[in-house]
């Protein structure tokens, strides 16, 4: 009787009734993954000898505890959701993105380019173009492999990881001593710094939290619009579920394989531009960032939803920003929290892995087990 | 006669469904029971329950009038249950000997003795008329010669209680026949088979027993002897059904679909299609009738762009189409329902109305430019789900969740939701009740005779005889005979499908090739 009138009143509360129940229970598993890997990282601290109040207290005072401390957190979690993003689309279009890392090298190497070598532009000309330069770059290391994997049909994956080792070590050539982009005034193999005019400004000074949190969340609506909101996205979607069918029904799964990966690459390289353009302003060699693996863990944890994205990114951000205090607090290493990243991983991976493993379907699926699926079909 | 199984008030329940509702099932020693109902009826479930992969809520089972508790298909195999999968559970690569020793391998000294083990299973199969080579690979045999191997697996591990899972669906005629002959020898030496099956055919041509369920009670109990196909049909749906399609005389008109000479790849490189000619008028239907893998899935997949044309041509409404992508072709006005409504037909983690516009999501008034307008999709869905009386809980639900019959209606209102001149069907009711058969049936014709040209492909040859205008037959990737419906008998066509041409007497041929 409510349907009907919902009906009449042209408001579809069904399929947000639906769309929502579905969340609630989407989240449940990566909740209870979360709250496992906490308890038994509570076990581990316990059994080598160290306070578990103690710990997670400090784990979460120096994550949250202070202004610096929250915005420090929201630093990390900036890059988190960018590679997060790129990593959950190309989930969504059935591509194992494993390129974030190299993605957001490029980001980092085009941007850092535009932001010390264009001269004499407003700021409001100069960091835009940098940030749009730095996500070509990513934009470009995404396509080939994308491309590769249409063309060729090599897998994206083995491409991903050789173009993020050739991302890493391009960049050490380019800005070590005597590489193109080294800066010869400075002592230490880094690059020019940027201009003024191409910085992202901090949101709250004196904390380092910058306007790339901007993009973050501009981009998590951005890829939230394009997945449910348009016809490229229905397309890559409905590749990454059933690319057959795509097929059937008239899309072309290459050219959304291309595509997909070009815009993850665009998202890991906004990443990339953003740590130099906000916090670095340089790009040292000794640039390490780890932000492309995370991601993965991130977009795992989001069900490779773009709106969970950003809470996963904090909790990643959360663990690694409260590290510190937590082994000043109780004395544990810092490598715990290595060991509760990895726990969640399992776990929310495991389910996946299970689920795909056996076709078990969401709960709203009730239907027999199908355990003879043989080879025969 | 002494029981070899008795289920006393089986019932299963699932969240929200009653799957099993105090089901008793009888097996004599020596009897061929069939179990007949629709798709969702139950059976699986109770077999599976029997076969140790559910426990069920309530209930007892007896095995030899002792009650016996079967906790894992280990336990059921133990205890002398065997079964045979739809989906066979045998291992390519390896040699039907050792897919049969498979967990129970004969060794000397620690290494494996195949030539033992294949003597022995020679040995073994012969007792039941069940010959087979046991130094065969497997993928090397042809479907027939497969069962045979996993028939061969089960007895070996000691069943003297068989079942077999809708064993017929992969099979020609001339095999059924031959399956059915086996099974009754089998029976004539004291095993006990439960046929598990939903063709009404072969339940008069082998079945001593029928128990039909519906709804997961049992609707009754019966013998091909006081039965008739139609009180079945009845029992299993719950209502009188039209088993034979009614349809008036075609009115044809122009060739929509011709096809010259077609030769077509399949995945490993061989001709699968080898020099196909056909035309499809307005109007009519164009049956293939075929056992299945003679080519028919490739045959359909170059007609609609999914499988690239190694020669010849095809000509849609004078188009020339051979190398049109699957877009311009469907943009030609051609609806296809896939042979595989999951691989093909459906994205099963997609709403039923995302899925409903699978092939039209880029154009008004789904999309304007590229934004989609989703209340337009939803409000299509309504449209269609009302009159494909798809049954679900809303538009919203995801494909998966469906049964098989409602996905296939979920596709033919889709395919048939936009204006189309040229219908290709390929098994469109394979594993469908007969509710959901009649039903897709009658739409077929309905196309028909609202002047869309059909092309028929099924390995059913009652489908392809009842519906089609014109019937071909092919066999390995030709056509091998044709003639009009009407001049066709069954007999005519098995031999054709089994590659014998006669060479005199019969309607066949010249005109469609």
């Amino acid at each position: 009787m409510t349907a009907e009138a919902g009906k009449h009143r042209g408001i579809p509360w069904r399929k947000w009734v639906a769309a929502w129940s579905q969340r609630v229970s989407d989240l449940a598993i990566p909740f209870l993954a979360v709250f496992t890997a906490l308890a038994i990282g509570a076990v581990v601290i316990w059994a080598s000898g160290a306070s578990v109040p103690k710990a997670y207290q400090g784990l979460f005072e120096g994550a949250l505890g202070s202004p610096r401390g929250i915005a420090e957190t929201l630093v990390i979690a900036t890059p988190y959701t960018l590679a997060g993003l790129a990593v959950a689309l190309g989930f969504r279009c059935g591509l194992f993105n494993i390129g974030a890392e190299g993605q957001f090298y490029l980001g980092a190497l085009f941007a850092v380019w535009v932001g010390y070598s264009v001269k004499g532009l407003p700021i409001f000309v100069h960091l835009p173009l940098a940030i749009l330069v730095g996500a070509l770059g990513g934009a470009l290391w995404g396509a080939i492999p994308g491309f590769l994997k249409a063309r060729l049909g090599t897998h994206e994956v083995i491409n991903t990881i050789m173009m993020n080792y050739i991302a890493v070590l391009m960049v050490d050539w380019l800005v070590n001593r005597k590489g193109p982009m080294w800066d010869s005034t400075s002592t230490v193999p880094r690059t020019p710094y940027i201009l003024p005019t191409a910085t992202l400004p901090q949101l709250v000074p004196p904390y380092r939290l910058h306007a790339g949190l901007l993009i973050a969340i501009a981009a998590v609506f951005v890829v939230y619009w394009l997945l449910w909101k348009t016809t490229l996205g229905f397309e890559i979607r409905a590749v990454g579920a059933n690319p057959s069918a795509a097929k059937y029904a008239g899309m072309s799964v290459t050219r959304n394989f291309v595509l997909a990966m070009t815009f993850s690459g665009v998202l890991a390289g906004l990443a990339g531009a953003g740590e130099v353009l906000g916090l670095n302003r340089t790009l040292p060699a000794a640039f390490v960032s780890g932000y492309g693996f995370d991601s993965i863990a991130i977009a795992l944890l989001a069900k490779s939803h773009p709106l969970f994205v950003p809470f996963a990114a904090i909790l990643w951000a959360i663990l690694r920003n409260g590290a510190g205090l937590m082994q000043i607090r109780a004395g544990i290493s810092v490598d715990l929290i290595s060991i509760v990243q990895a726990l969640v991983i399992a776990f929310v991976a495991a389910d996946e892995i299970i689920r795909w493993l056996y076709r078990i379907g969401k709960k709203e699926e009730i239907k027999e087990v199908v355990f003879t699926r043989g080879w025969g079909r | 006669m002494a029981l070899a199984l008795e289920m006393k008030g089986i019932t299963k329940r699932f969240p929200g469904v009653l799957a099993n509702d105090h089901i008793s099932f009888q097996l004599e020693k020596g009897e061929i029971h069939c179990l007949l109902g629709e798709n969702g009826a139950g059976k699986t479930t109770l077999m599976n329950i029997l076969y140790g992969l559910y426990r069920p809520d309530e209930g007892q089972i007896f095995l030899d009038s002792r009650e016996a508790h079967i906790r894992s298909p280990h336990d059921a195999i133990a205890q002398g249950i065997g079964m045979v999968h739809q989906h066979f559970m045998l291992i390519p690569v390896m040699t039907v000997a050792e897919n049969v020793i498979l967990g129970m391998e004969i060794t000397h000294r620690g290494v494996l003795d195949r030539s033992e083990a294949a003597r022995r299973i020679r040995e073994f199969s012969h007792q039941y008329g069940l010959d087979v080579d046991p130094t065969a690979y497997v993928k090397d045999l042809p479907v027939g010669l497969q069962q045979r191997g996993e028939i061969v697996k089960a007895l070996y591990r000691g069943a003297d209680v068989l079942i077999l899972d809708e064993p017929t669906a992969v099979l020609t005629p001339q095999e059924s026949e031959e399956l059915f002959r086996i099974m009754r020898s089998l029976a004539g030496q004291g095993k006990s088979i439960i046929f598990i099956t939903h063709k009404l055919k072969e339940v008069f041509a082998v079945a001593d027993r029928i128990t039909v369920l519906r709804d997961g009670r049992v609707a009754g109990v019966t013998t091909p002897k006081e039965a008739t196909e139609a009180r079945l049909a009845a029992m299993m749906v719950g209502r009188e059904v039209i088993l034979s399609v009614e349809k008036k005389p075609a009115q044809m008109g122009d060739v929509v679909l011709k096809v010259e000479d077609l030769q077509v790849r399949d995945d490993r490189g061989y001709m699968a299609v080898d020099g196909i000619s056909l035309e499809v008028h307005a109007g009519g239907i164009l049956g293939i009738a075929g056992v299945q893998g003679n080519g028919q899935t490739e045959l359909v997949e170059a007609l609609t762009g999914l499988r690239p044309v190694a020669g010849g041509k095809v000509v849609i409404l004078g188009d020339d189409v051979t190398a049109d992508r699957p877009r311009e072709i469907i943009e030609q006005g051609v609806a296809h329902i896939p042979e595989d409504r999951h691989k093909h037909g459906l994205v099963l983690s997609f709403p039923l109305a995302d899925n409903l516009v699978l092939s039209t999501y880029y154009r008004p008034p789904f999309a304007y430019g590229v934004a989609i307008n989703n209340d337009a999709i939803d409000e299509n869905g309504r449209r269609l789900i009302a009159e494909f009386d798809v049954r679900t809980p809303s538009v919203y639900s995801l494909a998966g969740t469906l049964s098989g019959g409602n996905q296939q209606k979920l596709i033919v209102a889709r395919e048939f939701s936009r204006p189309i001149k040229l219908l290709i069907a390929a098994q469109p009711t394979r594993g469908l009740d007969v509710g959901s058969t009649e039903f897709i049936h009658q739409r077929l014709v309905q196309r028909r005779d609202a002047g869309c040209a059909v092309l028929l492909v099924s390995v059913e040859l009652d489908e392809i005889m009842s519906l089609s205008d014109r019937i071909a037959v092919i066999y390995r990737g030709k056509i091998i005979g044709s003639m009009p419906a009407d001049k066709a008998t069954p007999e005519m066509l098995g031999l054709l499908m089994a590659g014998i041409k006669e060479t005199e007497g019969s309607a066949g041929d010249r005109s469609d090739r």
